[in-house]
């Protein structure tokens, strides 16, 4: 293959939107068969770039050559037609239609009269997905495959337009560590075949295992591109946020109190079973697990989202019956969920809004109304506390980054002032910069003595942060560790992937 | 708005983006203040060219008028706007005015009424009335709630047969007729205390205290929360089903309250009154920015927004327009509205 030769060249790419100048002058340089890390943190002109690249945008200035060609002024059509393939981070499959007509939408194969012609779709699906080594019936509806089947057709998508260059955003953000094992695969399959893949991504251990080569951005400006095997963690880090984070994850050392929260033979039918464990005041408990291990639905039992079928929960000693979140607040429970689009954020509501939400009832005044003086003062000190980047606390949530939004869901739950913290994967799409401030906030949380359940799909980050680590494999639990030095990711997949299932007596 | 507040978050330590922020805030508040006035603007611009070509239309009692016009579908989109901002829809509205109305009228005859609807209970005085009207819109509206609620049924749908239930109720209850002779203390209602209209006085209470329990409440804030996100306030701690309940209880009342300004207005409750109003009702809730798709609303919006449908009713008249022509301005106005709404709140990108 032409290893050296470039297969996109882009020169001195600016890009304004009025009042800004969202790219200043970037280059990108992508060889056949290589696969090319685009970081930087978030609104550092990744997503801008490529959807200049794709035909989204049209880019104010600056040169595109693809394939030794100036190409200019096109459409997202005509992108796909040169080759140019794009796998978004939020997934849009037509949910209710068939593999096939979602790969095919908009250019079903047609019979000589016009009609949709079935079966030829049904045999060039077939072919397509073999190529990818996917083994499901092109007839499947798309609601029946799980998040990291998606991901997968759309590269089968990618390929059908014969995509000499396919860009992934974040492709591996709801994938559990053997999908993304797959992903990999089928990336280092596209790449033999001479296909370049543009790989945009938060998580730099899939970086380092994956790519080739990353070209840094910061602030819209073009800081760097180097070979993967020429550079390390650190420098990787300060490339991208301009300053030394020298503690990504700072380890937490306290001294842990009482048992706070005890749970006994916790039961939720299909879900998990005779879960025990127990959290200590100032206590970091961090859950893993391969996602369906049962750990979502395990927090959302224990905040009343979801019904009990047996078992006991204790707080401070006491049993309780948590059956609604209400409940679960006046018990000083508090709960970070997994998406925050979903179950998050209000994201036409401003950032007032989003934070008092949860904590009404603590500005209201003998009449029951609203004290709006008392309630913005407050807000104001946690946007600062905690610094939340936003113009004013009026603005909308939607135009706030992953990392200010998480940060706002923090806030709204640190004003109940709660005592059991649960957080749902809290760094999940968030850079890296504001990923050290939440690793912050968690550890002075479990300084001041609160409880923290962390539950996260990221090993390193569950190692860093936790006293004690519970592995949860399919809704059961593997094992309860204590975390030290000694302990290794290994170890801890072993148990993750259901290869040993300790009796639960022996960790007690 | 993403990109610039995408660059304040970045590191900012670069001058150009913090130049950026300031023409950002700049622009933004220009921005905001039409945001926020545009709907005003155009009502403004209504009366002015309206009152240019008819300087009638200035004067005390037309003004009066249009706001009595205005007062009883206003009063209605008042609890619409609480609905809508929820992210729901009431469509049983008129109904529910009908049959709170026609039942509170059969207890406000006169005495000597020639068809007196109880021929055995005198003259009752105008408490009875008002407490069952608003004790049926209430009623009815909690059901609508607890519907939606507790069945998980789109408002739409339980609505909808709410509305043809109601009507139904309302032709049994007088066997189709119309009632009538309603007593002085009821009509009092439609009349005027000096040149102030009661229903206009009516309805500026009812703005006042719709807009303290939207904008001062928890309750207030939860129905932005539902709108916005219903999994985010339920996850929240807001009691969802509760609230929603409440949001169309509350609707109820609103309803039950324009039952009573329409009978002593109108002397009389024909049992296919109201017919409608639920869309004018709507029309004015949405022309005022109240956005179908959740979260974002305000009480002042619905009041100029059932203020420009009175005006434009008012002054088309006035200037003698045809009224199939009233109807169509009256249509592409709701349709333009929500187009400059939907833009308004798109994210630039």
């Amino acid at each position: 293959m032409t290893e050296d030769k470039n297969i996109l060249e882009m020169r001195n790419i600016v890009k304004t939107f009025p009042g800004v100048q969202a790219l200043k002058g970037v280059d990108l340089n992508v060889k056949y068969g290589e696969i090319h890390a685009l970081l930087g943190e978030n609104g550092a002109g990744k997503s801008t770039l490529v959807k200049c690249l794709i035909g989204i945008y049209q880019k104010t200035s600056g040169e595109i050559v693809f394939e030794s060609e100036c190409i200019d002024n096109y459409t997202t059509a005509d992108a796909l037609r040169m080759g140019i393939s794009m796998i978004h981070q939020e997934l849009s499959p037509v949910e209710h239609r068939s593999i096939m007509e979602n790969i095919w939408l908009g250019r079903e194969p047609k019979t000589k009269l016009g009609f949709v012609d079935h079966n030829k779709m049904y045999e060039i699906t077939k072919e397509v997905l073999k190529r990818i080594d996917l083994d499901e019936d092109p007839k499947t509806l798309m609601a029946d495959l799980s998040v990291a089947k998606i991901q997968m057709i759309e590269i089968a998508k990618a390929i059908s337009y014969n995509a000499k260059l396919i860009i992934m955003d974040e492709p591996t953000s709801a994938l559990t560590n053997k999908e993304i094992d797959q992903l990999f695969t089928i990336m280092r399959k596209l790449k033999e075949e001479g296909k370049s893949i543009i790989y945009i991504s938060h998580k730099l251990e899939e970086i380092f295992t994956i790519c080739d080569t990353i070209t840094v951005y910061r602030d819209g400006e073009y800081i760097g591109t180097e070979r993967v095997s020429d550079i390390d963690t650190p420098t990787l880090i300060k490339m991208m946020v301009g300053r030394n984070v020298n503690e990504l994850y700072p380890k937490v050392k306290c001294d842990t109190g009482d048992i706070k929260l005890e749970v006994d033979n916790l039961t939720s039918e299909g879900a998990f079973r005779d879960v025990s464990f127990k959290v200590r005041k100032g206590e970091i408990l961090g859950i893993a697990g391969l996602v369906g291990a049962g750990r979502t639905e395990l927090i959302e039992t224990l905040f009343g989202l979801r019904k009990k079928t047996y078992g006991q929960i204790k707080i401070d000693g006491k049993e309780v019956d948590v059956r609604t979140p209400q409940e679960a607040k006046g018990k000083k429970m508090a709960l970070l969920t997994e998406d925050r689009r979903l179950n998050g954020i209000f994201p036409m509501l401003t950032v007032f809004q989003n934070i008092t939400i949860a904590n009404l009832f603590k500005y209201e005044n003998k009449f029951r109304l609203f004290n709006h003086k008392e309630a913005i003062r407050d807000v104001n000190e946690y946007v600062e506390s905690i610094q939340i980047k936003t113009p004013s606390i009026y603005q909308r949530m939607e135009n706030l980054s992953g990392g200010n939004q998480q940060k706002v869901l923090v806030a709204r739950w640190l004003m109940t002032s709660p005592e059991i913290l649960i957080m749902d994967e809290p760094t999940r799409g968030i850079d890296v910069g504001a990923k050290a401030e939440i690793y912050k906030l968690i550890s002075t949380l479990a300084e001041q003595g609160k409880s923290v359940i962390l539950v996260s799909s990221e090993l390193p980050e569950v190692m860093r942060m936790s006293d004690t680590i519970m592995v949860m494999y399919e809704g059961r639990v593997a094992g309860i560790l204590n975390n030290s030095k000694d302990l290794t990711q290994e170890e801890i997949m072993h148990y993750a992937t259901g290869q040993i299932m300790k009796d639960k007596a022996e960790y007690m | 708005m993403d990109m610039n507040t995408k660059d304040i978050n970045g590191n900012g330590n670069t001058k150009i983006s913090k130049q950026n922020v300031d023409t950002v805030k700049k622009k933004f508040a220009f921005t905001e203040i039409w945001k926020k006035y545009s709907i005003a603007f155009v009502l403004l611009m209504m009366i002015v060219t309206i009152s240019i070509i008819e300087p009638k239309f200035l004067s005390s009692k037309n003004i009066f008028n249009v706001l009595t016009q205005a007062a009883i579908f206003g009063i209605m989109s008042l609890g619409l706007t609480l609905i809508i901002i929820s992210k729901g829809i009431d469509l049983s509205a008129g109904s529910l005015l009908a049959l709170a109305g026609i039942i509170a009228a059969s207890l406000g005859q006169v005495a000597n009424a020639t068809s007196k609807f109880y021929p055995n209970i005198g003259e009752l005085p105008l408490i009875i009335p008002i407490l069952v009207a608003l004790g049926i819109g209430g009623i009815l509206g909690t059901i609508n709630g607890g519907l939606i609620a507790f069945t998980g049924i789109p408002a739409f749908i339980a609505t909808l047969g709410m509305t043809t239930i109601a009507r139904g109720f309302t032709l049994m209850y007088t066997g189709g007729k119309p009632i009538s002779q309603l007593t002085p203390q009821f009509t009092f209602l439609g009349d005027k205390i000096g040149i102030l209209p009661i229903p206009v006085l009516i309805y500026g209470i009812m703005i006042i205290i719709t807009w303290v329990i939207l904008n001062y409440t928890s309750f207030g804030k939860n129905i932005y929360a539902i709108g916005g996100n219903i999994n985010a306030a339920e996850v929240s701690g807001v009691n969802v089903k509760k609230n929603i309940v409440l949001i169309y209880m509350y609707a109820g009342l609103m309803y039950g309250v324009a039952a009573l300004v329409f009978a002593g207005r109108v002397g009389s409750v024909h049992p296919g009154a109201a017919t409608g109003y639920e869309l004018t009702a709507i029309a004015a809730t949405t022309i005022g920015g109240t956005s179908h798709a959740g979260g974002i609303g305000t009480i002042g919006g619905a009041v100029i927004g059932a203020l420009i449908l009175s005006v434009l009713r008012n002054g088309l008249t006035l200037l003698g327009v045809q009224a199939y022509w009233q109807q169509i301005v009256e249509g592409a106005i709701i349709v333009g509205a929500v187009i400059v709404d939907m833009r308004k709140h798109k994210k630039k990108n």
